[in-house]
């Protein structure tokens, strides 16, 4: 469970750590407990899984992966979870979730992406995965990115109560 | 396409590809973590530094920092709209104003703008999204996570 100082800690570090030589006793400093402690805390966050991974996040279509497909599938729900992490194993996805169908409208119940440099790229690996994970059989829909209205990779609002300043707007 | 993808490549240096592929994980945890990643980059801790500066001031990372498992922390999901083409940016405007929207994108489909919510609990979450239907007089599908596949190693560049 989170106490207040670990959610504390994700709010401020979720802006970013900061670019000096003792980054974590910055973060001490203004959190007002000691640098082992966050050192400690964050490593715990880790094992925990509640952090999936800490370091660098890159903006991936500044560094030329411009072209971004939300592929969406309709898989029988038994098969949802096998699938799932069939497709998530290929070099070429990103992200994988199950997700609610709503209707005759939208069927899809599950989710990748791929990035490329390429639209060409993209379906080409999007090929490989319907032949590695034998998906032939399966509806889907390729929706590529246009325009990004807005990207600042996942904030979360965290309640911090004793210090309202920080939470991340 | 093609030129500025080499363009953008080209201005960054062995150290900056380094720090962007080999560090989107297990970040160092110690007293001086641009020191641990000069060490075993075999540079000095100010020019690990000076990039991670660079990266940030030309917007190739966003920043060092947590990916927080989805749903664990607050409540979130992803929304789907469909809007006339020609009200689409008026529309995508509204939305991209809730601080509660994490990133916003227009993608090739009827359900054509895409984006993410997270809040605080369930009723603000909700709130937010009733807003956003009343504001622009469009309704919102609601996609939230049910299960998350993905093992989260960052994102592999090749140059």
């Amino acid at each position: 469970m989170l106490d207040s100082l670990d959610t504390r800690l994700l709010a401020l570090i979720q802006q970013g750590l900061p670019v000096t030589a003792r980054p974590y006793l910055s973060l001490a400093e203004q959190l007002e407990c000691s640098e082992s402690e966050v050192l400690q805390r964050l490593a715990r966050l880790q094992a925990t899984g509640l952090i999936k991974r800490f370091g660098v996040i890159v903006k991936h279509r500044r560094l030329g992966y411009q072209a971004n497909a939300m592929v969406v599938w309709n898989i029988p729900d038994p098969e949802v979870q096998k699938l799932g992490q069939a497709m998530s194993q290929s070099a070429c996805v990103n992200l994988c979730y199950q997700r609610p169908r709503h209707g005759e409208r939208w069927p899809y119940n599950l989710y990748c992406m791929i990035h490329g440099k390429s639209r060409e790229v993209v379906l080409q690996q999007l090929a490989q995965l319907i032949a590695d994970c034998q998906l032939q059989a399966y509806p889907y829909e390729v929706l590529f990115s246009r325009q990004c209205f807005k990207q600042r990779g996942a904030l979360y609002p965290l309640n911090t109560r004793v210090s309202s300043q920080l939470i991340p707007a | 396409m093609r030129v500025r993808i080499k363009s953008v490549y080209s201005m960054l240096s062995e150290l900056h590809k380094q720090l962007l592929n080999n560090f989107q994980q297990n970040f160092p945890l110690t007293e001086r973590p641009y020191l641990t990643i000069a060490e075993q980059l075999g540079v000095s801790e100010a020019s690990v530094l000076q990039a991670f500066n660079e990266l940030s001031e030309q917007h190739y990372i966003s920043r060092v920092g947590p990916v927080i498992k989805p749903n664990h922390i607050g409540c979130s999901t992803l929304v789907a709209m469909a809007i006339p083409a020609q009200q689409l940016a008026a529309v995508a405007a509204v939305v991209s104003s809730y601080p509660e929207v994490n990133h916003n994108y227009e993608r090739e489909n009827d359900f054509n703008l895409w984006f993410v919510v997270i809040a605080e609990h369930a009723q603000h979450l909700q709130s937010v999204i009733a807003e956003i239907e009343q504001q622009t007089g469009f309704s919102c599908m609601q996609l939230p996570l049910i299960a998350d596949y993905f093992i989260n190693l960052g994102f592999a560049l090749e140059w």
